[in-house]
C-alpha cells in the first residue's frame, strides 16, 4: 500500500470527485425541501425545483409587468457594468502606482506607508461618506469597489515588483536602460501576469462591495434584487440569484486564468 | 583603450572591514581572474566595479575618470544566475541591448533598423551556438545555454569592460570547457577588458592573463572582522593561457 500522499486520482476520478460535493449539496437540498413541503405546502424557505424553475423562467425570460424589462438581464447588466468599470480603474491604478512604488525608492518612501494606511480603512465604514459626497448614483457604488480593491492591488504589485531579481535590474542598466526603459521593457511586462493574479484574488472582495452598495441604495442590480425580495421571504428568487452571481464570478475567474496562461506562456 | 585604476581602496560595513588597502592597475585588453576564499571580498570588489556598491575610502578610476555611482553600458555583467529576462525569448533577450540603445522612448526598433538589429543578433546567436533556440524562453534552456545567452547579451553592447561573477560556477565540467572557449573567443574578438571572479583555481589559471588572489594579511582571532582582505598575489599569466586545459572526465 503506497502512502496516501503518493496516491493520485485518474482524470476521470478527479472529475467525479470534484463534482461529488456539488451533487451531495443538491441532494441534501432536495431531500430537505421535499420534507418541509410535505409537512407544509406553503413553506417558502426551501422552494421545490418546480417553483425554482418557474421563478427563473419569470425572471430570465419574461418581461416585468411594471417596467417591461427582463429583470435578471437588466440586473446582471447593471451589476457587471459597475463591477467591470471598478475593476478596470483599480487595475490601472494598481499597475501605475504599484510599479512606480516598487521601482522608484523616493516614491516608495513617500507613498507606500500612505497606501498601507489607506488599505486598512474598512471601505464599508466610509460608504456613508461616499453617498454624501458622490450622491446615490453609480459613482458612489463604483468608488466603493475601487476604494476596497485598488489599495490591495497597488500594494501587491509593489511587493511583486520589488521581488524581481536585482540581477535583472542591474543587467538591464548595463545594457544601457534608463529608468523609463527599465520600467517599459523589464518591469511592466513581468507585471501583467501578476496583475491578473491580483485581480483574481480581488474578485471576491469586489463582489462583496458591489452587493453591499447595491443593497443600501440602488434601483437595479443583482444585490438590489436580492435585498428587495428578502422582505417577501422569496427564497425562490434569492437562491437562483446567488447561484447566478457565483457562476458569473467563477466565469470571470476562469477567463482571467485562461488569459494568463495563453498570453504569458513564460510565467 | 581601457585602464582601470584602484588607489588605496577600503570597503567597510559598520564594524566589518571587507577590503583594505587595495591598489591595482589593469591595462587594456587584459583578462583578470580573481580567486580567494569565500567571504574574502572578491564579489564585493566586482560589485564596486559594477557600480552597485560604493568604496568606503579610496579611488576607483576608469580611464582616469571616477567610476560612475551606478551600473552603465560601459561595464557589462554576467552573474551566476538570474541575469536573463524570463519574459523574453532568446532572440528578444539578445535584441534588448540594441533596442535600448537605438530607441530611447519606446525601447523598440521597427522596419529596417529592426531587421539590421535582428541580423546582428542572429549572427551572434549562431556564434554562441544558440541559433536553433531563438524562439525559446530562458526557463526552457539548460544552465549552460542560459550562460551563453547571458554572455552574448552583454557582448552585443560592446562594453569596454566585461565583469563575470562566477559565471560557470553552476555548470557541469564538460559544459564549462565549451564556455571557456566561447569567452576567450569573444574576449579576443571584442578587445574588451575582462574581470572574472571564480572559485575554480584551474579555471583562473587557464583563462586569465593575470591572476589576483584576495586574502587577509592580518587576522585578529578575537575580532575576525577587524581586518579586511587585500591582493596578496598578483601573477602575470601570459604563458599559461594557451596550454591545454584539463577537464574532469
Amino acid at each position: 500500500m503506497r502512502r496516501l500522499v503518493n496516491q493520485r486520482p485518474t482524470r476521470g476520478g478527479i472529475l467525479v470527485l470534484s463534482l461529488m460535493p456539488f451533487v451531495l449539496l443538491i441532494a441534501v437540498y432536495l431531500a430537505a425541501s421535499n420534507a418541509r413541503l410535505s409537512t407544509n405546502p406553503g413553506d417558502k424557505l426551501l422552494p421545490s425545483p418546480a417553483t425554482l424553475a418557474a421563478t427563473i423562467h419569470r425572471y430570465a425570460l419574461d418581461e416585468d409587468e411594471r417596467t417591461g424589462d427582463v429583470l435578471l438581464w437588466t440586473d446582471t447588466f447593471a451589476s457587471l457594468k459597475r463591477l467591470l468599470v471598478a475593476l478596470l480603474v483599480s487595475a490601472l491604478l494598481g499597475v501605475t502606482c504599484g510599479v512606480a512604488i516598487g521601482v522608484i525608492p523616493y516614491l516608495r518612501a513617500t507613498l507606500a506607508p500612505f497606501i498601507a494606511a489607506l488599505s486598512l480603512i474598512p471601505p464599508l465604514a466610509i460608504l456613508p461618506i461616499l453617498f454624501i459626497v458622490a450622491g446615490l448614483g453609480e459613482l458612489a457604488k463604483v468608488l466603493l469597489i475601487i476604494i476596497g480593491v485598488a489599495p490591495v492591488i497597488v500594494r501587491d504589485l509593489a511587493f511583486r515588483t520589488q521581488e524581481l531579481a536585482p540581477e535583472q535590474m542591474i543587467k538591464a542598466q548595463t545594457l544601457g536602460a534608463s529608468t523609463w526603459q527599465l520600467i517599459l521593457r523589464v518591469v511592466l511586462p513581468q507585471t501583467w501576469p501578476r496583475l491578473i493574479d491580483a485581480l483574481r484574488l480581488s474578485l471576491g472582495a469586489a463582489w462583496l462591495f458591489l452587493i453591499a452598495s447595491e443593497a443600501i441604495a440602488s434601483t437595479d442590480g443583482l444585490g438590489y434584487r436580492i435585498f428587495l425580495v428578502r422582505r417577501y421571504l422569496a427564497m425562490d428568487v434569492i437562491l437562483p440569484y446567488v447561484a447566478w452571481i457565483t457562476l458569473l464570478a467563477f466565469i470571470m475567474d476562469a477567463l482571467l486564468r485562461l488569459l494568463r496562461s495563453k498570453a504569458f506562456p513564460w510565467a | 583603450m581601457t585602464q582601470i585604476t584602484v588607489k588605496r581602496l577600503w570597503k567597510e560595513y559598520d564594524t566589518q572591514v571587507v577590503l583594505e588597502n587595495v591598489s591595482l592597475h589593469v591595462g587594456d585588453h587584459e583578462f583578470v581572474t580573481i580567486i580567494g576564499a569565500s567571504g574574502c571580498g572578491k564579489t564585493t570588489f566586482l560589485r564596486m566595479l559594477l557600480g552597485v556598491e560604493m568604496p568606503s575610502r579610496g579611488e576607483f578610476l576608469i580611464d582616469g575618470e571616477p567610476l560612475p555611482r551606478e551600473p552603465g553600458p560601459d561595464r557589462g555583467i554576467v552573474f551566476q544566475r538570474y541575469s536573463l529576462f524570463p519574459h523574453m525569448t532568446v532572440l528578444q533577450n539578445l535584441l534588448l541591448g540594441l533596442e535600448l540603445h537605438g530607441s530611447p522612448v519606446l525601447a523598440r526598433l521597427f522596419g529596417a533598423r529592426r531587421r539590421a538589429a535582428v541580423a546582428r543578433a542572429e549572427e551572434l546567436l549562431e556564434a554562441v551556438g544558440l541559433g536553433a533556440s531563438r524562439g525559446k524562453y530562458p526557463a526552457q534552456l539548460s544552465g549552460g545555454m542560459q550562460q551563453r545567452l547571458s554572455i552574448a547579451q552583454s557582448v552585443i553592447c560592446q562594453p569596454k569592460i566585461l565583469l563575470l561573477d562566477e559565471p560557470f560556477g553552476a555548470l557541469d565540467p564538460g559544459v564549462t570547457a565549451d564556455m571557456h572557449e566561447l569567452i576567450l573567443k569573444l574576449w579576443n574578438l571584442n578587445k574588451m577588458t575582462v574581470v572574472m571572479v571564480t572559485h575554480d583555481v584551474q579555471e583562473s589559471f587557464h583563462l586569465g592573463t593575470r591572476l589576483l588572489v584576495f586574502d587577509k594579511v592580518r587576522v585578529d582571532p578575537q575580532a575576525p572582522d577587524r581586518y579586511g582582505a587585500t591582493i596578496t598575489y598578483d601573477i602575470p599569466l601570459k604563458g599559461h593561457r594557451r596550454q591545454p586545459y584539463l577537464t574532469a572526465p
